[in-house]
């Protein structure tokens, strides 16, 4: 047995030369100093190589049009098994690949490995970097949520103001007309298509000049060398381990922020770009007007053409660990200076634009009043289920409704519910219910349905807690119920929990003149009232 | 002094071997978990099958509107969940009423490939006209390639309309 598989290894070795390439890359030489600042490289290939996977994965139940897009991606979320798992992987993955691009490239500008003869490795270097970013712009549009067009919509602003190349680079992303289904597309070809072909290439290129330069040697090196394989190889294994380790627990415990679907007549929404954006959209806040083209352009701009040139502009052989110092410092000025204006930007983000509380798909859910929702949780409470199907599901006794539409007049489905077919117990509900549930069963169709099926409990509960305390018929909800008191869509912009609980217990105290009656609900109904107060979209 | 010297070397010697090895096998093991990991996520999300709801019953109109006798093609629109969407779509059943007035709906698709069958009034058979399977009125094989019988709807008539269930899939002839 041993001897066939050492001479199937043979007659590989023989045509291929797999091991011997290996054996060459394992133990080529490389600086003794070498030690761990040098694994971020690796972290980012292993970081690219996840985002391929992961992207592939994605696109076998992925549809690339503007209005399947989304439900695709609720789909993926919602429905497919370890959906959430292998999304959140790509798009925390996309987050820490920028992290580990930057972290490299601090390490490559300390040490000033960037120096002759290694001008061309930096610069494919800073192109890929770039390619990072256009992964970020491009894949934000993609969910086509709220998020994505909005932001889209901002990105496409600033590229439209590029002075003479403007309407050249709108054209080229098919905003044109504004964002759409040209544009989406465009997008989408960008980053599958385009963007992971160029740039594997360029890592492959990359790897190919550190290759053949050797590594950097750190500006302590005394000259001496060692194998990379194997403590220098274990030292990446284990960065790469630990980005492994972070990349699955973030997509294993945090939520991944998908909205509510794209809407372009959504005057409300406040768009806000990636975290590794933001410096940039503060920049815009500083730069106005006329200058706005400063924060815009000429600022990136300068930016990318400083690093382009700073292996041409410092040409000292030295790698002294003083100058290092120096190098060290201007990293950290210019990260302490991203990390101001990122952190400006973040404390200027409303409410609302966090918080997760707002379900994305409020605004469809919106179009169901509270008391279907209602009725709908008590159908099932009911066990209604039992004889009857909403639409699918395997035969039952009774008749499926919503095929039909219910033709009976609502007292005889009150009647009916007080007392159903012989074979079902009667509902003890009292009439609001009772009035809520034959309102739901008057309006059962496929699109609210479906809807109504992706409601988690409490937000249901909620409104169920809405119907049966009679807030209706002094608050507004979604442009119907009683005008005595204040709408209540948008209250999670205004109020806090703590203060809607407190209002519900002593109205008068909080809002002096108010008519509204005392409420002391279970702890139980008062979470879900919140849950589903909260989550009334503007 | 020289046996002191050669302990000591011995020792550095196999402190070695044991630090590569260790090395080594961290290596092997760090990937193997990762490769592990991967592989799992990966063969879930492919493998595992988000269960669309069964499509339920669709009314396929009324009894009275089909004779007995020759087979009858009914077309009717159902929802049924596909993927992402929750489609409305018409659909087609072969509709056999017997001198019982027993009520047969065979689906549209021959059991061989799925190609679409037609009935041959002249013959009296369901002739496929992908492969050449043939059917009799009662759905049974006359003749391959197909090897079972025609599936049949679930039927039930509720107040002279027809309702069309769930496709139940037909045994092996």
């Amino acid at each position: 047995m041993k001897a066939a598989i050492y001479q199937a290894g043979e007659w590989l070795e023989e045509r291929t030369g797999v091991g011997a390439a290996c054996r060459h890359f394992l133990f080529e030489d490389i600086p003794a100093s070498s030690g761990w600042p040098q694994v971020f490289g690796s972290v980012c290939l292993f970081l690219f190589l996840t985002q391929m996977l992961t992207g592939i994965l994605l696109a076998f139940n992925y549809a690339a049009t503007p209005g399947d897009a989304y439900r695709s991606v609720s789909y993926i979320l919602e429905r497919v098994t370890a959906g959430k798992m292998i999304h959140g992987l790509h798009h925390w993955g996309a987050s820490l690949m920028v992290v580990a691009v930057f972290l490299h490239m601090a390490q490559v500008f300390i040490y000033g490995a960037y120096k002759r003869p290694r001008e061309a490795t930096w610069i494919a270097g800073i192109a890929l970097l770039l390619l990072t970013l256009a992964f970020g712009l491009t894949g934000y549009l993609l969910p086509w949520d709220n998020r994505a067009y909005w932001g889209t919509v901002v990105t496409a602003q600033i590229m439209a103001g590029v002075p003479f190349a403007g309407p050249l680079l709108t054209q080229l992303i098919g905003a044109a007309n504004g964002i759409g289904v040209v544009t989406f597309s465009r997008f989408y070809a960008l980053h599958t298509l385009l963007l992971p072909g160029v740039t594997g290439l360029l890592i492959a290129f990359h790897i190919y000049l550190v290759r053949r330069h050797g590594a950097a040697a750190a500006p302590t090196d005394n000259g001496n060398t060692q194998k990379f394989y194997p403590k220098q190889a274990f030292r990446d294994v284990i960065a790469v381990f630990i980005a492994f380790v972070l990349l699955f627990a973030a997509a294993a415990f945090l939520e991944v922020p998908l909205e509510r679907i794209a809407d372009p007549t959504d005057t409300s929404y406040v768009p806000r770009p990636e975290w590794y954006f933001l410096f940039l959209f503060q920049l815009l806040k500083i730069f106005q007007g006329r200058m706005e083209v400063v924060g815009t352009v000429v600022l990136p701009t300068l930016a990318i053409v400083a690093l382009i040139i700073l292996p041409f502009a410092d040409r000292l052989h030295r790698r002294m660990l003083t100058g290092r110092v120096q190098a060290a410092a201007a990293v950290l000025l210019a990260f302490s200076i991203w990390a101001g204006l990122t952190a400006t930007a973040e404390r200027s983000t409303p409410n609302s634009v966090h918080s997760p509380r707002v379900p994305r798909e409020a605004a469809q859910w919106a179009q169901i009043p509270p008391e279907q929702i209602a009725g709908f949780g008590y159908f099932h409470s009911s066990g209604c289920g039992s004889c009857h199907n909403l639409l699918v599901g395997t035969p039952k006794a009774g008749p499926n409704l919503g095929h039909t539409g219910v033709q009976h007049p609502k007292e005889w489905l009150i009647q009916h519910f007080r007392s159903p077919e012989p074979s079902a117990a009667p509902l003890h509900l009292s009439l609001p219910k009772l009035n809520a549930l034959s309102l739901f069963v008057e309006n059962v169709r496929p699109d609210s349905v479906s809807l109504l099926k992706r409601m988690s409990a409490q937000y249901i509960g909620g409104a169920q807690t809405f119907v049966v305390s009679g807030c209706i018929s002094c608050h507004k909800v979604n442009g119907s119920g009683g005008g005595v008191g204040p709408p209540l869509n948008g209250l999670v912009n205004r109020r806090s929990d703590q203060w809607v609980i407190d209002h519900f217990a002593d109205p008068q105290r909080l809002s002096p003149g108010s008519i509204m009656p005392h409420y002391q609900f279970s702890k139980v109904d008062e979470d879900a009232l919140i849950t589903y107060l909260f989550s009334l979209a503007d | 002094m020289r046996l002191k010297n050669a302990m000591e070397q011995t020792m550095r010697k196999s402190n070695g071997i044991n630090r590569r090895g260790f090395i080594t096998g961290a290596i092997c093991t760090l990937a193997s978990l990762m490769g592990g990991v991967f592989a799992t996520s990966v063969s879930t999300y492919l493998l595992g099958n988000p269960q669309a709801e069964d499509s339920g019953w669709a009314d396929a109109g009324d009894i009275s509107d089909l004779q007995p006798g020759a087979p009858q093609q009914v077309s009717f629109s159902r929802s049924r969940e596909d993927g992402w969407r929750l489609q409305n779509e018409r659909a087609t059943a072969w509709v056999v009423i017997d001198d019982h007035m027993d009520v047969t709906a065979f689906s549209p698709r021959c059991t061989h490939l799925g190609c679409a069958y037609h009935w041959q009034a002249n013959r009296k058979e369901f002739v496929c006209p992908c492969h050449g399977s043939v059917f009799g009125q009662d759905g049974h094989v006359v003749s391959g390639p197909a090897d079972r019988p025609l599936d049949r709807y679930a039927v039930k008539v509720d107040a002279d309309r027809l309702w069309l269930g769930p496709i139940e899939r037909a045994k092996n002839s």
